[in-house]
């Protein structure tokens, strides 16, 4: 029987991993690391894990080491945020396109200058476009319980993609929050042993990562990003299967009071639970106020996201992000090409707020919502705007 | 210059771009691109090998009587050979078109 217990959230995902029994972890471990990899360690170094424990030089060696040991057939994690995740960078374009499923989970943080160790999300969508599935969670249980729906996913053959389940740094990774923790039992039925198409193996020598010369490489790209849109129904097969074993169900957006609410706030994350409070808030002022939660990120889910936004006159779509010379924020801009010319689509109006550990609290999605109503009658000169930010 | 067309589509590409035929590079004739040729003086070659040895695309290959001889589908006219060669035996030469 799986149990309630108070834990900290990254310490729920370490169990995680402990419970898809994976084979090899390499991480640096020293800051911005969380207590993510320092729990999987003790956990490995006590025994109670059998696996290797690569502790590399660096994040760039750390994601180089996880393609090795993916492609090699072993079931593979890792953990960074923030600086650590951009000195992966380099790497993390690779496993992707050579179908090498790595589980990641990125605690987000923001990046320097100046420096800052708080919660944003601008680590993330700065690697938006490596071509690996992304969720958000938002909150210890989601952490908990994505961790494992993404090693079902990425090591299922017909997706073989490498996977990112995003958690706000410090927000969620450094609080201790009541988890479901699920039994050895329960996490067999629900995830099989990884058994991957092609592995390196001297015996049957192939190559991996070979030169795409210009007369190639546009398909490879091609055949890629068409494996990660296709990926969208085995990720949503493995929430329902999810659901039907441990009664909890999750969807690429997930919405809040949104029937019949003329604006919904969008959000990403651990705000999302705030937005909740905020939504009740003002619905209990009789104002028509609903959350729609992008959950899934990579691969967009388009259809999904017009379906739960139907009938709403205008989104706040709050990014955490702010893209210095961008037309807007990293969501708003999604959200703006998707409904481009779209009959009946929402109007669009993208605030960014939460940079750098700045608190987003329920007045500042409520001042969200009454700009937006301002908005609907009279557009705003610029594309976006920041929440809270004093100019004196 | 002809057009850079596609040589396989999508759909039919390998799983994740991989080569599942070992060995298959040696189908990679890398002397299309050459531009220059090395041209061997039997009278100065000592039959040292150090051409043999350099040569990164392992284009050299030792002849009965102890000279080197290079397969031209593989040289890609680097002069390497011709640089590293103790006696100066290899010059490059033009290719022409
Ligand atoms: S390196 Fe020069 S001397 Fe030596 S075998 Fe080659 S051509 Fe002859
Ligand atoms: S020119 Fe370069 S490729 Fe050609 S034989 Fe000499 S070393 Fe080899």
């Amino acid at each position: 029987m799986s149990r309630r217990v108070g834990i900290e959230v990254s310490i729920a995902v370490a169990e995680a991993v402990r419970l898809a029994d994976v084979d090899v972890v390499a991480a640096y471990p020293i800051t911005p690391q969380t207590h993510i990899i320092e729990h999987i360690s003790e956990l490995i170094a006590t025994g109670q894990l059998d696996a290797n424990f690569i502790p590399v030089e660096s994040e760039h060696a750390a994601m180089s080491c996880c393609c090795g040991s993916s492609a090699a057939g072993a079931r593979t994690f890792t953990s960074s945020s923030s600086q650590g995740l951009l000195l992966m960078s380099e790497v993390l374009f690779i496993p992707g396109p050579l179908r090498l499923p790595i589980v990641m989970v990125v605690a987000d943080r923001a990046l320097s200058a100046p420096i800052n160790i708080w919660n944003d999300h601008q680590d993330i969508m700065s690697q938006r476009d490596i071509g690996w599935i992304q969720t958000f969670a938002q909150n210890g249980q989601e952490a908990f319980d994505l961790t494992l729906h993404a090693f079902r996913v990425a090591e299922d053959r017909r997706v073989s993609l490498p996977m990112i389940v995003t958690i706000d740094g410090f927000i969620l990774s450094h609080v201790i929050e009541p988890v479901k923790l699920l039994t050895q039992e329960e996490v067999n039925q629900y995830l099989p042993p990884f058994k991957p198409r092609y592995r390196l193996d001297p015996k049957r020598p192939i190559t991996m990562g070979p030169v795409g010369i210009p007369e190639v490489y546009t398909e490879a790209k091609v055949a890629h990003n068409e494996a990660l849109k296709a990926s969208k129904k085995v990720i949503l097969q493995g929430w329902k299967e999810f659901a039907d074993l441990f009664g909890r169900q999750y969807h690429p957006v997930e919405t809040y009071r949104s029937e019949d609410a003329d604006i919904l706030l969008v959000t990403m994350g651990s705000i999302s639970e705030t937005a909740i409070g905020a939504v009740d808030a003002m619905r209990d002022r009789g104002q028509k106020v609903g959350l729609a939660r992008i959950l899934l990120w990579r691969p967009f889910p388009g259809p999904e996201f017009r379906r739960a936004t139907r009938g709403a006159k205008a989104l706040a779509v709050v990014d955490r992000c702010l893209p210095p010379g961008a037309t807007s924020g990293p969501v708003g801009t999604e959200l703006r090409s998707l409904f481009y010319k779209v009959p009946g689509a929402p109007k669009i109006f993208n605030f960014i707020a939460g940079l750098g550990g700045r608190d987003v609290r329920v007045k500042h999605l409520e001042e969200m919502v009454d700009k937006t109503m301002a908005y609907i009658k009279r557009r705003p000169k610029e594309l976006y705007e920041v929440i809270g930010a004093h100019e004196k | 210059m002809p057009d850079t067309e596609a040589i396989v589509g999508w759909k039919t590409i390998t799983f994740g771009c991989h080569i599942l035929e070992p060995g298959s590079s040696a189908k990679f004739m890398t002397g299309d691109w050459r531009s220059q040729r090395p041209v061997l003086d039997k009278e100065k070659c000592i039959r040292c090998g150090i051409c043999w040895i350099y040569c990164p695309d392992m284009a050299y290959s030792r002849t009965q009587d102890g000279y080197y001889e290079v397969d031209m589908d593989y040289c890609k006219g680097c002069g390497i050979c011709a640089h590293e060669c103790p006696r100066g035996a290899i010059t490059m030469v033009p290719e022409e078109l």
